[in-house]
């Protein structure tokens, strides 16, 4: 792997971020590699949060460094990290319920009438950002009734859908998407996993952090293991089975190099089914 | 969500049915409200349909209705403002105090009164932002000071012998008859200005962002503490020029004015349909609203029921106006 040529979209470095007496992060590194779905996994506590929010700027590190196509980056605030063409979808929907489609998709990103009526009167130009939107919502495959529709009025798919072709929209270089499926049904979560292969399959690499492991091992390319607060493995969900991720998520087994896993806890590791 | 297979053709951006969109319009009930008032008390009182009393309602509701501008903005945020008539009392007495004094020209007491009210909006506004507070602790404390406040300033003085210019809104112009206040005039064009700046500029878009969801509003890059911090300023220089209406219309600098114009604009806004839990309303309907109180006073009035239920009724019309909104906001979840 250290031998391609292939520069990491995003990295860090040794990445320290303490809470007082907790260590959230201790040292944990982290490889994007171009036009993949990268999942994040790890227990409650591991540090997978912490890790994110520092990739998006909404925690500033303590220590180590954040490299973005090659290049350190500090990002203060997630408009920061936005800037920078970080764009992250929330877990909790992260839309304005009362604003329409469009308005949404542009949010804090508004276009002006061009002239004097967008330069002096500030007006906005909602046919230019409903068309936008609507072509943005079709490259996504997004079939929506109506953007002059609030969003209050969607399902909480088509919500999700919102929020991700807003992110994809604005995305330059990552889309981190932060549980997309945890608040929807069976149907929806497929519907949003469908969506993010298409935002891969247009090149943008997707981090997406997720508790479900089904999803995981359905949409990543590759999975990283975050472990009290450090990376403790890299893996390719053909290599290992769900059974063993979550073992190595646990600290049952722990991968050396490669594909060689090790059963470090044959107690915890049996209470799995491991043997 | 449906996932189509063919891109959503050109039907995506044309809406579902303009009239069920008309019929969603949270303006729609006031609207209705008001034209069934007018239509009651029109059968009731031959003297209620006329231009000449029609621009006494607006020139009734014209203060209290630019309160309610201001209050309708905060009250998008999520906020609500309990100061705002005794900011307008205080701006009052300045204006009428520095021009009646002769400290300063008429035209320089007006502007400083209209500065202090937006820098009283503005301490509201850093308070709430800056530390943050509750919008209502923080009013109710600054109701209390700025009443204080003016009745230090004016002695408990009524102020008299205001210059012309302070009145100047009170003056009176001609429609086809009908005799109209430059007062009335300025505070229907605020409306408008509101309106406008509400739907069609990015700030507007933001406001109702805001009032939505703080997080949701700051993690889309919004600056939320800039942005309220500039709606509270803003609502307090609107209390101004609320403040040289007043002075206009009663041709005084009162230091008792405005005491119950505090919640007489929650009325207004609420009966507009704007939800006290932020994000959805319109400032039209806040017009809407304060015309619904103004007919019914001037009408019931006519119809000669007895002031005390005047008030009954406006009361009875905010909670069914609270209960609407409660309601479908409910359906919408």
């Amino acid at each position: 792997m250290t031998d391609t040529p292939v520069v990491p979209v995003l990295q860090a470095r040794g990445l320290v971020k303490r809470y007082g007496q907790v260590t959230a992060l201790d040292g944990a590194d982290f490889d994007l590699m171009p036009g993949e779905v990268l999942a994040v996994i790890g227990d409650n506590g591991a540090g997978k949060t912490t890790l994110i929010k520092a990739l998006t700027g909404a925690v500033q590190p303590d220590e180590g460094e954040i490299i973005l196509e090659g290049a350190p980056v500090r990002f203060r605030d997630p408009l920061d990290a936005r800037r920078h063409g970080i764009e992250t979808v929330y877990q909790d929907l992260a839309v304005a319920a009362s604003l329409d489609i469009a308005s949404n998709m542009f949010l804090g990103r508004e276009l002006r009438r061009r002239g004097l009526l967008g330069t002096v009167f500030r007006m906005l130009d909602h046919k230019r950002m409903r068309k936008e939107s609507a072509r943005h919502m079709a490259e996504l495959k997004i079939g929506l009734p109506s953007l002059t529709q609030a969003v209050e009025t969607l399902s909480g798919g088509q919500r999700q859908g919102v929020a991700v072709a807003r992110a994809v929209a604005w995305a330059e270089h990552v889309v981190v998407m932060d549980e997309p499926t945890a608040a929807l049904g069976v149907k929806e979560s497929g519907q949003v996993l469908d969506m993010i292969r298409r935002v891969r399959d247009r090149g943008l690499p997707v981090i997406l952090i997720s508790h479900n492991m089904p999803h995981v091992f359905e949409i990543a390319d590759r999975i990283h293991v975050q472990r009290l607060g450090r990376r403790v493995a890299q893996i390719r969900p053909g290599d290992h089975d769900m059974a063993e991720v979550v073992a190595i998520m646990t600290g049952a087994l722990r991968v050396e190099s490669g594909k060689d896993a090790v059963i470090t806890d044959q107690d915890a590791a049996r209470a799995i089914g491991l043997s | 969500m449906t996932t189509t297979t063919t891109p959503p053709g050109p039907s995506l951006a044309a809406g579902p049915s303009r009239l069920r969109r008309a019929l969603g319009t949270p303006t729609l009930g006031p609207l209705a409200a008001l034209l069934l008032a007018c239509v009651f008390f029109s059968l009731n009182s031959d003297r209620f349909l006329s231009g000449g009393n029609f621009s006494l309602v607006i020139q009734q509701v014209m203060v209290v209705g630019t309160l309610a501008i201001g209050q309708t903005l905060i009250i998008l945020t999520a906020g609500i403002d309990l100061s705002n008539g005794a900011i307008m009392a205080f701006g009052g007495i300045v204006m009428a105090k520095l021009a009646a004094d002769g400290v300063v020209p008429p035209l320089v007491a007006i502007a400083i009164g209209l500065l202090v009210c937006a820098a009283f909006g503005a301490v509201n506004g850093l308070l709430v932002t800056a530390i943050p507070l509750p919008p209502f602790i923080v009013t109710l404390g600054m109701l209390n000071v700025v009443f204080a406040l003016t009745h230090v300033y004016s002695a408990d003085q009524t102020v008299v012998n205001l210059p012309a210019p302070l009145t100047a809104l009170g003056d009176t112009f001609a429609i086809g008859g009908t005799t109209v206040t430059y007062g009335s005039l300025l505070t229907i064009l605020l409306f408008l200005l509101f309106a406008y700046l509400l739907s069609q500029t990015a700030w507007g878009r933001h406001v109702y962002a805001l009032g939505n969801s703080p997080e949701v509003a700051r993690l889309t890059g919004i600056r939320t503490g800039r942005l309220t911090l500039g709606v509270y300023t803003v609502a307090g220089l609107v209390y101004g020029i609320a403040a040289l209406l007043l002075v206009s219309r009663t041709g005084v600098g009162d230091p008792q004015a405005g005491q119950t114009d505090n919640l007489d604009s929650i009325t207004a806004v609420v009966l507009g349909g704007t939800s006290l839990f932020g994000g959805r309303g319109l400032v039209i309907g806040t017009l809407l609203g304060a015309l619904i109180v103004g007919v019914f006073r001037n009408g019931l009035q006519l119809m000669g029921v007895p002031s005390i239920y005047q008030t009954l009724i406006t009361g009875v019309l905010v909670i069914l106006a609270v209960t609407v909104d409660q309601l479908s906001r409910r359906r919408n979840r």
